[in-house]
């Protein structure tokens, strides 16, 4: 509870302020916080990527993307009104969709029934990898992880190429 | 009980942290604070694994610290130069 109060302080505090370095770092708090939100949640390999990616890559990436334009936030040019009508409804049908949901951890719901028992029980003698997060996407899910990193691969391949160009265009100016 | 009131000092801690990194009138007052929360989430990282009786969760309190220590010197290495690309070929240069 109190974690999540301290992510909404810092959301409103991004949206607040105006220069756009202290976003960065407040972005990054923003997802150190949301990884303990994680762990408490006992998802543990999710918060691992939260950190890694939240705190480590995006805060890198946005620094590469500062140094590529200015650092104080324009003023808006349109009224917030409307965006703010349309993200207030969009949370509120959001809101309302969570009191479908079963209550979180119940063992009896779909999700937990349907395959997931499978899964643990067939973790060890089936594939021998003794996490079964490991297990599923590795192996279960072997070819859909394969595609997976084809796909990261081609797309690191081809932000490679273009930084490149751009690196070897800019001594001739 | 031990660890339930560790965990609760380190949640007071953190508030104090994010509300410095609200408030900071300078950069550097964010990034201290943006690092000090990288150490509080470690804390309570290692807090609550022993509370659940999993320490195996160091582990990742390990990668967090890591982390922790790459932002902060990225973020402050762009602040020194102007970019993140300098500093590299400096190192080659020199």
């Amino acid at each position: 509870m109190v974690l999540l109060s301290l992510l909404a302080a810092v959301t409103i505090g991004i949206v607040r302020l105006r220069n756009l370095f202290a976003i960065v770092i407040l972005s990054g708090i923003y997802s150190f916080l949301m990884a303990s939100v994680m762990i408490v949640l006992d998802a543990v390999d999710v918060a691992m990527t939260e950190a890694s990616v939240g705190a480590g890559i995006s805060t890198v990436l946005m620094l590469g993307v500062l140094y590529l334009t200015k650092t104080e936030e324009s003023a808006p040019v349109h009224s917030p009104a409307l965006p703010l009508f349309v993200s207030a409804v969009t949370g509120a049908v959001l809101i309302y969709g969570t009191f479908g949901l079963p209550p979180f951890g119940m063992a009896d719901t779909p999700v937990n029934t349907h395959i997931g028992p499978d899964y643990l029980a067939g973790s060890i003698p089936q594939t021998g990898i003794p996490n079964v997060v490991t297990s599923v996407l590795a192996s279960y899910r072997g070819f859909d992880t394969l595609g997976e990193t084809t796909v990261i691969f081609t797309a690191g391949i081809g932000v490679l190429l273009l930084l490149k160009r751009l690196r070897r265009a800019e001594p001739d100016k | 009980m031990m660890f339930a009131a560790a965990i609760l000092a380190v949640l007071a801690a953190l508030i104090l942290t994010v509300v410095r990194a609200l408030k900071g009138p300078t950069v550097f007052d964010r990034l201290l604070a943006a690092n000090s929360i990288g150490t509080g989430a470690i804390l309570l990282l290692a807090l609550f694994g022993f509370m659940t009786g999993r320490p195996e969760f160091l582990d990742i309190g390990l990668l967090y610290a890591l982390l922790n220590v790459i932002g902060t010197l990225a973020v402050l290495k762009f602040f020194r130069y102007g970019s993140l690309g300098h500093g590299g070929e400096e190192e080659t240069e020199a």
